[in-house]
């Protein structure tokens, strides 16, 4: 029976192991996880009301929510709801469908849960989000002048090009099997943005923060709770195991 | 009129209660005598028979959550999506309730397979308990049919296409298929009107179904008394009984199997409770990351694949390639030879062989693989039904049979394992070859069954079964 049970443990482990393998272009950078940090969330909020929401929506997600990340309604109304919409109605863009489809070649997802649909084998869909906003480059043979790195003939143009400025990717080219291959080696700043590299990757990670966040504001409830519940569980299972005992110690 | 009991005068007012509704209402006590308190479970019981509390347990998690959340949710294209984010976030506490209710489904699979497992390796399903396995193979197949119809409902891209593929299934039937997938959709392709009947069928009538088969279960079980990992029978003819007729290696489920499943259960909500609270997508399988896509007829998804508890039929329905169709051919000619020259069979037994095996060779080559495709995948189900009739082994129990036996068994797990893992994954030629030698390897533990059953060296049953006290 032991050797079973270890059977079947090692054929989960292969299941897992095979799942985290693959990818296609290039490795996801590892994103900060700010989502306890009101601060940046703020700053991630700010950034996504004014970067995000004119194209992209969040239909189910209020703005009055906002109150969960330390923001009072007054401080979310003077600063963060730019459109006609009522405190607790949820983030719609003001785009028009229709000319979406004709600008972009589609319509912006909404972008609620935009976080969790982006998971996948190379990583958290934070993590995605992290890196593609931060793979942007000029390449003028695209429609919109832009293209990106983890989403190639991306439709939507780099919005966040002021803060960033723009860049270049670095190849390195390399013989393989007989093919020439190139190899993402880095990024050459052809102009300067607003923020330094740093302050840019900080700026994301807190925006990509706030999108994680959205997607699940109950998640840091949930793990609190969490804690709380399985503690409660612990000694529940200590009571009932000991309750177990006395009621079978006289059955031979 | 059964008498009325009287109870001398003060007595004590619990008492007298008790007493006023037995007098009116004896088929309860009854029932609670018969199912609880003297019902006399083997005390030999082990780890493996805790999922079958756990599983009533799940499925009351299931109803309770189901009812708060069917509060909330809109069964309708337009909203149903938004409605689930709703419960999510608008609702207070909805989060939890959902993330229950979408644990559960995959817990019900897992604590369901345990089960399951436990009564093949002790030889459950054995004479004279027939029956309780066969109802038990009918809730499996209404709980396949609940999770498929439930999953359909957050209206994600992974619910729709998935829900697209497996009702396309039923096109692949011939002459009545095309007709059959229209009527399960009630519309050309998946669309508020499949979400609106499976929403029916996955809150009332498939629960119906589920809940008269498992009261079904649990009688037909105590009817014939459980089974044990020896495969002892306790309430016997021959088994030892107490001065008043209970069997010696038995004891009263309440309240010594109740106590029992306490603690079971507290271990098993560690488990459930840390899954909702820290990992309630569970990296991607109980929670599709494409599933917080809204549903998109126009966009088809890269991959599809069925949550994990369906993968390893999904598996053998991907196996059956028109290649694949040539192997099984010659299975059914290599078991009608083996029948013809081997069988011990009157020869119009033997015609009916030939003529069996020419039609579906025949049909085999006639029709589409991907029907045959289906068809496995729907009797690698069925198969089970019929497991009572195919073990000929001397003894219930693994315990008592040859060493050989429990590798088998072992084999059995790892395969139906990988299968499910090779249902997951994007088909490749490699996965496409073991899945083929897998579905081979499922059908042949289960057909070949009476003739590998009786083989080797069993050991001796003991009279009483084994018990350490505790």
């Amino acid at each position: 029976m032991k050797k079973l049970i270890l059977t079947l443990i090692a054929a989960l482990g292969f299941v897992g192991g095979a799942h985290a393998a693959g990818g296609d272009t290039i490795a996801w950078d590892k994103a900060p996880n700010k989502t306890n940090d009101m601060a940046a969330l703020q700053n991630g909020a700010k950034l996504f009301v004014n970067y995000c929401l004119n194209c992209h929506s969040a239909a189910f997600m209020r703005y009055n929510r906002l109150q969960d990340i330390g923001l009072t309604e007054q401080q979310i109304k003077d600063n963060l709801l730019f459109t006609s919409a009522k405190i607790g109605d949820t983030m719609k863009a003001a785009i028009d469908p229709a000319q979406a489809k004709e600008w972009f070649g589609g319509n912006p997802p909404d972008l609620t849960v935009i976080a969790r649909s982006r998971s996948g084998h190379g990583g958290t869909g934070a993590d995605y989000l992290y890196t593609y906003l931060r793979t942007y480059y000029r390449d003028d043979t695209k429609a919109t002048g832009w293209d990106n790195l983890v989403f190639p003939s991306v439709g939507m143009p780099h919005v966040l090009w002021e803060l960033q400025g723009d860049r270049r990717p670095v190849y390195d080219k390399r013989t393989e099997h007989g093919h020439e291959v190139k190899i993402f080696k880095g990024w050459e700043q052809l102009s300067p943005g607003a923020l330094t590299p740093l302050q840019y990757d900080q700026a994301v990670g807190d925006l990509v923060s706030y999108l994680q966040w959205m997607g699940e504001p109950a998640q840091n409830t949930r793990v609190r709770v969490g804690v709380w519940v399985l503690l409660f569980l612990g000694v529940f299972t200590v009571i009932a195991w000991r309750l177990n005992a006395a009621f079978w110690k006289d059955v031979k | 009129m059964a008498d009325f009991k009287e109870l001398p005068a003060g007595a004590p007012v619990a008492q007298q209660v008790t007493n006023w509704f037995e007098n009116r209402f004896p088929t309860a006590f009854d029932a609670y005598r018969v199912h609880m308190s003297e019902y006399y479970a083997p005390k030999n019981f082990n780890f493996w028979y805790i999922f079958g509390s756990l599983a009533l347990l799940v499925l009351v998690i299931q109803i309770v959550t189901g009812i708060f959340l069917v509060m909330h949710y809109k069964p309708d294209a337009n909203l149903a999506f938004a409605s689930v984010e709703y419960i999510m976030r608008d609702v207070p506490w909805g989060w939890l309730i959902r993330y229950m209710h979408s644990t559960g489904a995959s817990l019900f699979f897992v604590v369901v397979y345990l089960h399951m497992y436990r009564g093949l390796i002790y030889g459950s399903y054995r004479k004279p308990r027939e029956l309780v396995w066969v109802f038990g193979c009918a809730i499996f197949l209404a709980l396949m049919a609940e999770a498929f119809m439930g999953y359909l409902l957050p209206w994600g891209q992974m619910s729709y296409w998935g829900a697209q593929v497996i009702v396309n299934l039923f096109a692949a039937i011939p002459f009545i298929g095309p007709d059959l997938a229209l009527l399960i959709r009630g519309d050309y392709v998946v669309s508020d009107a499949t979400l609106n009947r499976f929403f029916s069928f996955h809150v009332i009538a498939v629960p119906l179904v589920l809940l008269g088969l498992v009261v079904a279960h649990i009688i037909a079980l105590h009817e014939v008394g459980s089974n044990n990992p020896d495969g002892v029978e306790i309430k016997g003819p021959k088994a030892p009984k107490d001065k008043d007729g209970h069997p010696l290696d038995g004891i009263p489920f309440h309240p010594y199997y109740t106590v029992h499943d306490i603690f079971g259960v507290s271990v098993f909500l560690m488990a459930f409770t840390a899954i909702i609270f820290f990992a309630p997508e569970f990296g991607g399988y109980f929670l599709e990351y494409n599933n917080f896509i809204p549903a998109d007829s126009l966009k088809t998804p890269a991959h599809i694949a069925p949550v994990w508890y369906f993968t390893p039929f999904y598996s053998m329905l991907r196996a059956i390639t028109s290649e694949m169709m040539y192997a099984l051919i010659l299975c059914v000619v290599a078991g009608a030879g083996l029948g013809v020259i081997k069988g011990k069979l009157p020869g119009f037994v033997k015609a009916a062989i030939v003529v069996v095996a020419a039609v579906a060779v025949i049909l085999m080559v006639a029709i589409d693989a991907k029907f045959w495709g289906v068809v496995v995948m729907g009797g690698a189900v069925i198969i089970l039904f019929f497991l009572p009739w195919l073990d000929y082994s001397p003894v219930k129990s693994i315990r008592y049979r040859p060493n050989w036996h429990k590798y088998l068994y072992g084999i059995f797990v790892v395969n139906f394992v990988v299968l499910a893992y090779l249902g997951v994954q994007p088909p490749s030629p490699m996965g496409e070859r073991v899945s083929q030698v897998g579905t081979l390897f499922y059908f042949g533990f289960f057909l070949l069954m009476p003739w590998w059953s009786r083989l080797g060296e069993f050991k001796p049953v003991p009279d009483r079964v084994t018990f350490a006290a505790h």
